[in-house]
């Protein structure tokens, strides 16, 4: 049961064909039999899952009408707040803290029936492109699990190709959905900026994250995005229109006619500084040659500014790290230890002393890269470059969209990498985000759809599509999956 | 620097002129809190009026509270200011307990008002009405901090304390920051346009119904910044800010006590230190408290979680409809109305009674009386405790209430006083103060009757002359009856029943 779609899952839920207790159990079952080789999972609240599914259960006995996904176990980044589930965010600092209230996220998944099995896995603070960087060990690869599954929501996706369970919610915000998408062979979704609320989703960098869809079909991620997208009032920045017909879309996957732009600065050419892997440019060659032979009208654009992407995000998304770090103080809440050796410690000293327990390198690195790039004196040649940088990325987005429906690229540069290869050169793990980026600068939507392997590991095709066009994804998406097939692993290697 | 050490005021401003600059956050009293639903109630159990979004817990967002913003174009608008079309808050990063997320929410370079001004009036060197601009720089919004109790220490301060209490209930309360351009006024009164400006914005605010405007209970709080250059110098002197004053009369001896203590270190050849300055109502001076720096750095960057915030123009309009008539305005109407003299009316603007003068005559009393009332024996109980009139614990109707006992005949003003007393002590409404007390005037003719009698009786001399038709001498009479009723006695029936005795 546990290969089974979400869709499919959900249509034999609604024929009676299979219970949500009985779905359920099967993903708690291969979590126990698989996680301690994965390590996606950093909380399972079996009591918890098994609950919500009795109560599904008994609802559709009883003739209620449910949502569509009603009963589909999910299990959700541990970024998110979860009432009665610890909400670690990967770090010492909050280990143990059980949030006293739902992330409006979770709260759309409980109202729609989706049990929720456990939290998983993340780098620290969502920082990291490989997962090494959670306080709890590494989320391995199930493809190879010498190998690491891509970041920061390096659980979510291997959870969901690991088949523990068939839907997961990740957040992006330089690509910690796609890329471990594209790692492990999974579809991720980062909807526009502003289309699911981040009301209790533990910010890095408030103007740039996103919570998403994760899962193996293109459809499923369409029923997952209906699920939780939608305005919330207690997001400002929350957009109140109405959710994009993304169900619709997928069923489509229809590129004929459509118009899809090559971005040049997005696939690796030596003139734009090269860097990706040899197999990876040549699934996404085969790929636009597959999208031209079912009739998409694809040409090359340019979006000259794109190759600032990652040094502008360098600066924007620290600066905002270090403040919305600031409140991890040990005051409320998370861990409080005492400076050593000081027997009345002041206010400030604990907090000090917390802090450098409670966080790890990569966490205190981007706080102190932030910290200085807001400075007085610094703030317009860092901050302030970088925002100007923003527009610009979004003036390329918004003049190639004059000429094509949606932008294609490889999602990531390369495969998945071993293990500790990248842990000690920070600048290198940055650039495995080169592509996915861009996005989020301008609050346009992605998606990462896998398209095969190259030497045995999953590589994913990202498409890019305009602000509250998150649509055009799906349809893009789900056409590109009937041309290659879904990227389904048969045994965790 | 000892008090020895200190240059008069009047010497000082002979060789310096004081350049003055007011801070004033007033705290707005929308009913819930500036981003998020928690109920702003003064005097709460500590940390029962909190949330995820006020206590700063991961995950929690912001959302501005629209009357709050309303507010902030209402004060605006009364200040003369420009409204910002589009403004963003921004994010004020330092750490500190009681500040939930270590950053404030405000706003920097994009306040929602600017560029304003008022007009105070305060009495000249000459006695004579001085009108003095006060230019507006801003006024912006921004959340409060929590509150943090030291205990265990002397000073009720940081230092010295074993531990310290915090109560996130007043996180979060919506804050307008209103901010003066430099004022260098004629340097002989710098202490009392401080003050008056400080008065005047105060009853702005309770005109508007923004906020209760309560300098003791800190919703009204001025931080006064000042240096001094030499007469005539166009350079700036290093300034102190002496925070949070918590009176009127606080503003104008702070404005006094830092003017002497500049000038004399500037006397001395010595530095003035940029830092925040206490300020201690018991004596009038003030001391050191935080040094400031350049070092400072709070890292300004706009607020990411909040949309920018778009009054729309014609919105703008519409409030500025709602405006109440203007203070100045105001002022010269009641003073009409009310047959103020001049003088009359700069002292009740200048103790700050104003509104509550005003009220009390809504409230059916004669204008000479409740201004009496008010300057006269609440005034003085006010300068006893070194508060505010608004701040004693007593309302223009309860003022009224006595009053109107007067007016009955019930008591009369010497036994007003002690009502206030028992008023002002918390000892009920003035009705309850006189049964409680037995303080009201006898007017039973039996009662009377026999004190009158024992009072001819000790003064025949007295009563012989009553007889002989010098009515004027029934004064000693009424005296004396009035002293054995311990002042509880109606004169006017006591002096009828003399006459009708002696006649
Ligand atoms: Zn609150």
């Amino acid at each position: 049961m546990h290969q089974l779609s979400a869709a499919d899952l959900a249509q034999r839920l609604s024929s009676g064909e299979v219970t949500s207790v009985e779905a359920t159990q099967a993903s708690l079952d291969r979590i126990a039999a698989v996680d301690d080789r994965i390590n996606a999972f950093l909380h399972v609240d079996a009591e918890g899952a098994l609950a919500a599914a009795a109560d599904v259960d008994a609802r559709r006995a009883a003739g209620e009408s449910l949502a569509a996904l009603a009963g589909v176990p999910i299990a959700v980044k541990d970024v998110l707040t979860t009432i009665g589930q610890p909400t670690t965010c990967g770090s010492r600092m909050l280990e143990g803290w059980v949030p006293p209230y739902d992330s409006t996220v979770v709260a759309k998944l409980r109202a729609a029936g989706l049990p929720i099995v456990g939290k998983t896995n993340m780098d620290e603070f969502a920082m990291g492109s490989s997962t090494e960087h959670s306080a709890y060990g590494p989320t391995r690869n199930p493809w190879d699990t010498s190998r690491i599954p891509g970041g920061s929501g390096g659980g979510s996706a291997a959870a969901v190709a690991a088949q523990q369970v068939p839907l997961a919610i990740g957040t992006d915000t330089g690509g910690s959905i796609r890329q471990p998408g594209a790692m492990t062979g999974t579809v991720g979704v980062k909807p526009t900026y502003g289309g699911v609320s981040r009301y209790g989703l533990v910010a890095m960098a408030s103007s740039l994250d996103q919570a998403g869809p994760v899962t193996r079909t293109v459809l499923d991620a369409a029923l997952l995005h209906e699920v939780i997208a939608g305005h919330d009032p207690r997001d400002s920045t929350s957009i109140d229109a109405p959710v994009p017909a993304v169900v619709e879309a997928a069923r489509r996957g229809d590129v004929a006619g459509l118009r899809i732009g090559v971005v040049r600065e997005l696939h690796g050419s030596a003139e734009f500084g090269g860097g990706f892997q040899p197999g990876v440019r040549q699934r996404f060659d085969e790929v636009v040659e597959l999208l031209t032979g079912a009739g998409a009208d694809v040409v090359e654009v340019s979006c000259p500014s794109f190759v600032h992407g990652i040094a502008a995000y360098y600066l924007v998304m620290p600066s905002e790290v270090s403040s919305n770090l600031a409140k991890f103080d040990a005051m409320r809440y998370g861990l409080r230890v005492g400076p050593e050796g000081v027997p009345a410690p002041s206010a400030e000293q604990v907090m000090a002393a917390s802090r450098d327990a409670g966080f790890g390198d990569e966490v205190k690195r981007r706080i102190i890269l932030g910290t200085y790039a807001l400075s007085s004196g610094y703030y317009d040649a860092y901050y302030g470059s970088a925002q100007k940088v923003r527009t610009l990325i979004a003036r390329d987005f918004a003049a190639a969209f004059e000429d094509v429906d949606v932008l294609v690229s490889p999602t990531a540069p390369t495969t998945a990498w071993p293990l500790g290869e990248k842990l000690d050169d920070p600048l290198a793990m940055y650039l495995a985000d080169v592509a996915t980026i861009p996005a989020n600068l301008a609050g346009v939507p992605g998606i990462s759809v896998p398209a095969g392997l190259v030497d045995g590991l999953p590589v994913g095709i990202q498409f890019l599509a305009p602000a509250l066009a998150d649509d055009r994804l799906y349809n893009a998406g789900a056409a590109l999956e009937r041309l290659v097939g879904t990227t389904t692993l048969e045994e965790i290697a | 620097m000892s008090e020895r050490s200190l240059v008069p005021f009047d010497t000082a401003i002979e060789r310096y002129d004081p350049v003055l600059g007011l801070e004033v956050h007033v705290e707005l009293n929308t009913a819930t809190k500036m981003f998020c639903g928690c109920p702003t109630e003064f005097g709460a159990d500590p940390n029962t009026q909190v949330c995820p979004v006020c206590l700063g817990l991961p995950g929690a967002l912001p959302v501005v509270n629209a009357k709050a913003v309303e507010a902030a174009v209402r004060i605006g608008l009364a200040l003369n200011c420009s409204i910002a079309e589009r403004c963003r808050f921004a994010r004020k990063n330092y750490f500190y307990p009681d500040m939930p997320k270590n950053f404030q929410t405000s706003q920097y370079d994009e306040p929602i008002a600017f560029d304003g001004f008022v007009d105070v009036e305060v009495e000249g060197t000459d006695g004579q009405p001085v009108t003095v601009r006060i230019e507006i720089e801003r006024a912006h919004m921004e959340e409060d901090t929590g509150k943090s109790l030291h205990v265990g220490g002397s000073t009720g301060r940081i230092q010295g304390a074993d531990h310290s209490l915090l109560d996130y209930n007043r996180a979060g309360i919506p804050l307008i920051e209103i901010v003066t351009k430099t004022i260098e006024v004629e340097p002989a009164l710098a202490p009392l346009v401080a003050r008056a400006y400080v008065a005047q914005l105060r009853e702005l605010m309770v005109a508007l119904d923004v906020s209760d405007a309560r300098m003791d209970q800190g919703s009204l709080r001025a931080d006064v910044n000042l240096s001094l250059k030499p007469t005539g110098s166009t350079t700036l002197g290093t300034r102190s800010e002496t925070k949070n004053v918590n009176s009127f009369r606080s503003v104008e001896r702070a404005v006094r006590y830092e003017v002497t203590r500049h000038a004399a270190l500037l006397d001395a050849g010595e530095r003035v230190v940029q830092e925040t300055r206490h300020f201690h109502e018991s004596d009038g001076t003030t001391s050191a408290g935080r040094e400031k720096s350049d070092a400072d750095d709070y890292r300004y960057f706009p607020e990411p979680d909040l949309a920018p915030v778009a009054p729309d123009p014609a919105w703008v309009e519409e409030l500025r409809g709602t405006l109440p008539e203007a203070p100045e305005l105001r002022r010269r109407r009641l003073q009409g109305e009310w047959g103020f003299s001049d003088l009359e009316m700069r002292d009740t603007l200048g103790a700050g009674a104003l509104d509550l003068v005003a009220a009390t005559i809504d409230a059916g009393v004669a204008p000479q009386s409740a201004r009496k009332w008010w300057l006269g024996e609440l005034a003085r109980r006010a300068n006893d405790t070194g508060t505010d009139l608004a701040a004693l614990p007593i309302t223009p109707a309860q003022v009224a209430n006595v009053q109107a006992l007067i007016d009955a005949g019930r008591i009369n003003d010497k036994l007003a006083r002690q009502v206030f007393d028992g008023v002002l002590a918390g000892e009920g409404t003035a009705e309850e103060v006189v049964a409680a007390r037995g303080l009201e005037v006898v007017s039973d003719d039996g009662a009377l009757g026999d004190a009158v009698d024992r009072a001819i009786e000790a003064n025949p001399d007295v009563a012989q002359k009553i007889r002989d038709g010098k009515l004027q001498a029934a004064g000693a009479l009424i005296g004396a009856v009035m002293k054995e009723m311990r002042g509880q006695a109606d004169a006017g029936r006591v002096r009828e029943l003399i006459l009708e005795r002696l006649g």
